[in-house]
């Protein structure tokens, strides 16, 4: 791998410790995965941000470190909400680690955003061809696929040393012919909203990590193409997918169609709605209700507020988003948290160990339907946006 | 002086083997070796650095102060933190080397200062067998060994 002379003293240790072991990192990685070289990034977004994931261990690390980030840089999502956590049901200990990890980390310079959703905020603004770092497997989906970016799936310590450094070791996804799509998928059927979820929970599954091309009835939203993305990541480990003629890349290079296809019928849509159905049948009945995986975009705060206007709910609802975007929406916001539904920040019903304190959970996304009921083992079932709003018990407040 | 010519006699009937460099730092200890791949996170107890899956060919063995070596990582990506949290338990092997190290182990190495070759030039499951001491030496890329 060729190193500038600065690159090389870096290495060396003339910069401190910190750059020396970050370095050490890019240069490590980038032998195994055979880059030619360093290049330099827009932005990073750091994963190992839960006190529930990195412990101790994560804590003593990233407090040991010196320095100061070269580039914008965010984290994921934490355990809690950073300022409700109480209201969560979060115990004082865990927040008080959880507290601490955010604290070393904003001395490193690192914005204590944390979010799934960087391409929402502010300086985050990520365009097509650009080189980024980023850690959360449905950012690194969204930036790579619906804005075209290139960003390969970092570790925490590889995306923290890649803030640090301001570059990144040039493999994978940074390259074009890693771009390229290598099996088709042929949706047979008419999608709108949470079907987009519910086609990336099964495609996943049978894809893995390739890169597909998916060949749609209609044209999907951004939104929708979020919420596909993030599941293809959970069931699968997909961190770029093309969508013919709705996805940048797929508009610019028209891609020549793969040999390999895989035909997805309405039934398997379906099918993913009352399978996880099924566990109500068994006398589970839903105490939570969780939406915003990934996290809420301002057009989705809108129109579940519309939705929620002038009503009421029974149950437990989290409605999940970053702060700054709950902070711009402020008024939907409100209306939302007037009908009984909190919305909860930094934080998601995945990484939250809050998740636990219930029994049954229904999602509009893919991704939660993926994980929840094996990383928090809640059980979960699948819903469209008015599902889950019908099932969190609406009454009319007059 | 004895000393000096047991030093000599070492080099003498020692081989070194060429390896590529993933995480610099020199080490030298007494060879473990497992043809399982290793989860650092559920694998090993990070506070006592002994192999807890019963399933794995080292289970009950302890991995403290040896040179590790194992065909690469696997599992999840918090097993780097785990090697971070051997080495502050003071429990984390002296060195590791493997046929071709993962991001997992490597950046786990790396933040924790413990050295690490991959790929060397001979069959480490061929020159290498449990007990034996050898120097890795991963700031010029070989591994010593007595034969």
């Amino acid at each position: 791998m060729y190193l500038t002379k600065e690159e090389e003293k870096t290495l060396e240790g003339e910069y401190g410790e910190t750059l020396r072991k970050a370095i050490q990192i890019l240069v490590a990685l980038g032998d195994i995965y055979g880059a030619d070289s360093l290049i330099p990034i827009k932005s990073a977004q750091i994963a190992g941000v839960s006190y529930k994931t990195i412990g101790d261990a994560g804590l003593e690390w990233i407090s040991d470190l010196e320095g100061k980030v070269k580039v914008p840089a965010i984290l994921n999502p934490a355990g809690m909400d950073m300022l409700r956590w109480k209201e969560m049901g979060i115990e004082p200990g865990f927040a008080r680690k959880q507290q601490e990890i955010i604290d070393a980390y904003e001395s490193l310079g690192i914005r204590t955003k944390c979010t799934c959703t960087p391409y929402y905020l502010e300086g985050f603004d990520a365009r097509l061809g650009d080189h980024l770092a980023w850690s959360e497997s449905s950012a690194v989906s969204y930036a790579n696929s619906v804005i075209g970016a290139r960003t390969n799936r970092e570790g925490g310590p590889s995306a923290l040393s890649a803030a640090l450094v301001g570059k990144t070791a040039n493999y994978g996804y940074h390259l074009d012919e890693m771009r390229e799509p290598v099996v088709a998928v042929t949706v047979d059927c008419e999608l709108s909203e949470s079907d987009y979820g519910a086609l990336g929970y099964v495609t996943g599954k049978s894809i893995g990590s390739r890169v597909p091309i998916f060949y749609m009835q209609n044209k999907p939203s951004k939104d929708e193409l979020k919420t596909l993305g993030a599941a293809l990541a959970a069931s699968g480990a997909v961190a770029l997918y093309h969508v013919d003629g709705v996805t940048p890349e797929a508009i610019r290079s028209d891609f020549e169609r793969p040999d390999e296809n895989i035909i997805i019928e309405k039934q398997q849509i379906a099918d993913v709605y009352e399978a996880s159905a099924e566990f109500t049948e068994g006398g589970l009945d839903t105490d939570i209700i969780t939406v915003g995986c990934p996290h809420c975009s301002p057009e989705e705060l809108e129109t579940i507020a519309r939705m929620l206007e002038g009503k009421s709910i029974q149950k437990e609802m989290w409605v999940c988003t970053s702060r700054e975007v709950a902070q711009r929406c402020a008024e939907q916001v409100k209306t939302i948290e007037k009908s009984g539904a909190k919305v909860v920040c930094d934080t998601c019903m995945v990484v939250s160990p809050a998740s636990n304190n219930y029994k049954a959970m229904m999602v509009n996304s893919g991704k939660a339907l993926a994980y929840v009921p094996s990383m928090c083992r809640v059980a979960s079932r699948y819903g469209s946006i008015e599902q889950c709003i019908r099932e969190a018990g609406v009454v009319d407040e007059n | 002086m004895e000393v000096s010519s047991s030093v000599s006699e070492r080099q003498v009937l020692s081989m070194r083997i060429k390896c590529r460099s993933i995480s610099r730092g020199t080490a030298e200890g007494e060879v473990l070796l497992t043809h399982d791949s290793i989860s650092f996170l559920g694998n090993v107890d990070p506070k006592t650095g002994e192999i807890v899956e019963p399933e794995h060919e080292l289970f009950g063995q302890c991995i403290k102060d040896k040179v590790l070596v194992f065909p690469h990582g696997k599992g999840s990506t918090v097993g780097s933190y785990v090697l971070y949290q051997l080495i502050k338990n003071e429990v984390a092997p002296v060195a590791m080397i493997n046929i071709e190290s993962e991001p997992i182990v490597a950046v786990g190495a790396i933040i924790s200062g413990i050295p690490l070759v991959d790929k060397m030039e001979k069959d480490p499951f061929e020159v290498l067998k449990n007990g034996d001491h050898v120097k890795v030496d991963a700031a010029s890329g070989f591994v010593e060994t007595e034969i």
